[in-house]
Parts: C-alpha cells; structure tokens; sequence
C-alpha cells in the first residue's frame, strides 16, 4: 500500500537553506569538474538536476530568483556571456514550479520521464542564446540532457534519503 | 482590500509567470550589454574573486593524482627520461651554437640593410590550471594573471609553436583562446613561398582551416604556415601549423584547405607567455577617413 503513496507523503525532516545552499554549492563543485571532449558532452548538469529538484519539491522555498543567481555563477565560472546560464536556468526553474503538483504524482523513476522535457527545454535555451551569438551548434551537447534525465533518480534517492529522519518515527 | 478579489490566505509575492518574464526580461538585457559593449568585465572580475577558489578545489583531485603518481615514479623511467632528456639536450646545445653565429651574422646585416632590428622577446612560463568545460569554445585558463603583469593580446605558444592568444585577464588566471577556437584567426605565410593568408579554428580539436585562397594558389600538403606578423599581435616567424589535405574542386572559388596545428594545442600542461612584443606603428587611418570623406563630399558636390 505504502508503494502507492507518491514519496512526498513520507515524513520527511523540514530543510533548512543551509542543507540547500550545500546541495547547490556540491552541484556548482561537480559541475566544474575539468572534463573535456565526449566527458564533457555526457556530463550531466548537476545544477540543473538539484535547481529542478528543490523547484519540484519545495517550489516556495527555491524559485525562479535563486535559479536566476546561480545561473549568473555560472557564467562567471564558465566565461560564458552574462545571462547564458542565468536564463536557461530560469525557463528551467519556471518549468519546475509549473509542474511541480504533476511530477510529484510519479514515483522516482516516472519523474525521469517527466523532467526530461524541462532539461531538453533548458538545453535548448542555451544553445539558443550561442547560436544566437556565434552561429555555431554543437549537437552533441545535447546528450547532457539525457545522461542528466538518466541522473534524476540516483539523485533524488540521495537527497529524500538525506532528508529524512535518521531514526523511525513509529517505533518509540 | 478590494473585496471582489479572492481573498489569499498567504502572500507569495508575483506569480510565477511574472517572475519568469522578469528574469527572462533581465538575462537578456545582461546578455545583450555583455556581447554589445562588454560594460561588465569589472563585474565579472569581481564576482570570479569569489567563484575561482571554489574552482581550484574541484581540479585539486587531479593535481593530488599526479602529485602521487609522479612520487611513485618508477626508477627505471627516471633514468630512461634522463637518458633521453641528456642526449635532446646535446643536440639542442649544437643547434644553438649555431643559432647564435646566424643570429649574429643576421644582425649584423640587418643592420648592414639599415633594417629595424627583431628583439627576442621575453616569456613567462604559465601551467594550465583548468580547461573550459563549454563544449561551443577551445579555452584554457593558465595561472599567471593580472598579479603577474598578463595583458590581454599576449601570444601563448609551447616549445613547438603558437598555442593561442590571452583573452581576457583576471586577478591571478587568464584565459587563452586557442587556435583551434572557432571565431579565432591567425595570420599566416607559407614558409616555402611567402604567401599571405589566414588560418581559422575550426572549433574542432586538432583542425585548422585556411580559408580565402583561390584554387591556383600555390600551396602543397606538408607546407609549414609561419606566423607573418601583418597583425601586430603575433610575432613573426613563429610555425602555426601545417597544411594537410588540400581539395580543389572548380565549381567553388576558393580551395579548402585543412590543416593540423603544430602545437600540442591540447597536450600541453606548460605554455609560455609572450611579453613586450614590438609595438607596430599606428595605421593611418584617420587621415584616410578624412580624405575618403573629402572626395565623397566633392563627388557629391559635381552633378
């Protein structure tokens, strides 16, 4: 019976900001690992995944705004244009608040399939704005969505695992 | 309170929809100033004060690995490397004796020929500190910045040939743009004839194109492309790269030509910086600007 319940129902401990700003600053250091070639295509957007999540589950605590700024944190460790991650991250976190009561119907491993969309969306705003800029599309760069959709349910284990309370409620 | 609207238990401020245009709205606006009018290179420096340790911790795993390994260096392999490092040294040490007679035999016709003399330039060594993870850009960043009197425009090069142009300096780190970068040119002559051209990244690793060059132009695979120095950023002479596979098909104008950079663009760990490049003397321009206007007014003024 307890399989049918969506996970949000499990009684969780309440987060507080200093266990999200650590989850993001982790996804910020995974992110810049010094990968390259077909590493670098395949990496998933850590970031992207912890942004959705925390948009997904606790949409009044992590919004658009902080989405925005840690996109702009991005850009400065990537060099790249001011605004290139903040707005990728922005349609990305505006996608998660939207759909945050539909993901959470689905159990782990269905919310892959239903984030997907949104980091397709968020990839495709980026590439958008470079193409925009330099005329020039690397395709391959879109395979970080998947292995990032791919990622959804590693991550999200982690995190409801690090969320809940380390001994049982029932038993007293 | 107007009564006809629903009444809201909790203010969560504007809907979502109002903060997505809001952000959108300024993501583009601070997209639009950085490609326009780069007004928030401060801005950037600032925040990458903050940003960079944290990124010096992530490549800290890599640098411990080889920290490790170089201290379980084999002993066979040191004494193998010292072998081979000895006799590269013995053969450079010849060649040099003979660099110094020719470049004293070429100063002193230079200055025979009453021709400005070539300085040798002086050159920082910079290790690369990490690589850009944007899969668009061929970008490293080395450790020497502004601290170390880095100016944007120095040529990076290794011991083979040039590797690429500082870009953009911050406090203690510069970032090198790479021949290989796709909006990235180098102007270049063939060292066996002397012609003009340009070579462009190609975005691609270990690709460089040379673009521009009508199909009789006389160029063959395994020409060496020099550095000509037309530019006033790249010192002359130094090798770039060289030419590859050459197509010449009749139904386009140009020929395309590929060609393989020299430098290990993307082995390399040291890089040498280039300082105090001759300062070439001012184009002309202002003076043509004003002269092209004057016959634009006076062929204005004949009908």
């Amino acid at each position: 019976m307890s399989a049918h319940f969506p996970k949000d129902q499990e009684f969780m401990l309440p987060v507080t900001g200093t266990f999200i700003s650590l989850s993001l600053l982790v996804a910020l250091l995974l992110n810049w690992l010094p990968l390259h070639g077909l590493w670098l295509a395949l990496r998933p957007d850590f970031v992207a995944l912890v942004l959705l999540y925390w948009c997904t589950h606790k949409p009044h605590r992590v919004g658009i705004g902080i989405a925005w700024a840690v996109g702009i944190f991005s850009d400065v460790a990537d060099a790249t244009l001011f605004g290139q991650h903040a707005i990728a991250y922005t349609v990305l976190a505006f996608g998660g608040i939207m759909l945050h009561r539909r993901v959470q119907m689905f159990d782990v491993r269905e919310q892959s399939m239903q984030v997907f969309p949104l980091l397709l969306i968020s990839y495709g705003v980026y590439v958008a704005v470079h193409w925009q800029m330099h005329n020039f599309v690397a395709w391959e760069y879109f395979l970080g969505s998947l292995t990032s959709a791919l990622l959804w349910v590693p991550m999200t284990a982690l995190l409801q695992t690090l969320r809940r309370p380390r001994s049982n409620p029932n038993e007293l | 309170m107007d009564s006809t609207r629903s009444f809201r238990f909790f203010n969560r401020g504007p809907s979502p929809a109002a903060r997505l245009v809001f952000f959108a709205l300024l993501s583009l606006l601070l997209l639009f100033v950085d490609a326009r009018y780069k007004y928030l290179e401060s801005t950037r420096r600032v925040l990458s004060i903050v940003v960079q340790p944290l990124q010096r911790m992530t490549t800290m795993p890599g640098v411990v690995w080889q920290e490790v390994s170089g201290y379980f260096a084999t002993q066979s392999n040191l004494i193998r490397d010292n072998a081979a490092l000895n006799q590269q040294h013995h053969m450079d040490a010849a060649q040099l004796l003979q660099l110094q007679i020719l470049q004293a035999e070429n100063a002193q016709l230079r200055k025979l020929l009453e021709v400005e003399q070539r300085s040798s330039y002086p050159m920082q060594m910079a290790e690369i500190v990490y690589i850009e993870r944007d899969i668009f850009r061929r970008k490293v960043f080395v450790n020497k910045g502004s601290n170390s009197n880095i100016l944007a425009g120095q040529v990076v090069m290794d011991d083979t040939g040039i590797v690429g142009q500082v870009t953009r300096v911050f406090p203690w780190l510069s970032e090198v743009t790479l021949i290989t970068d796709k909006d990235h040119a180098v102007p270049v002559q063939v060292l066996r004839t002397g012609l003009r051209a340009v070579v462009f990244g190609s975005g691609d690793i270990s690709n460089l194109a040379l673009r521009y060059m009508p199909i009789s132009s006389d160029i063959l695979p395994g020409d060496v492309l020099v550095t000509s120095g037309l530019d006033g950023t790249y010192p002359p002479g130094l090798p770039v790269a060289k030419v590859g596979k050459i197509e010449r098909d009749a139904a386009y104008p140009f020929a395309r030509i590929a060609c393989t950079p020299i430098a290990g663009v993307d082995q390399q760990r040291q890089l040498l910086i280039v300082s105090g490049l001759p300062k070439l003397p001012d184009l002309p321009a202002e003076a043509d600007s004003q002269t092209l206007e004057k016959s634009r007014k006076s062929k204005r003024r004949m009908p």
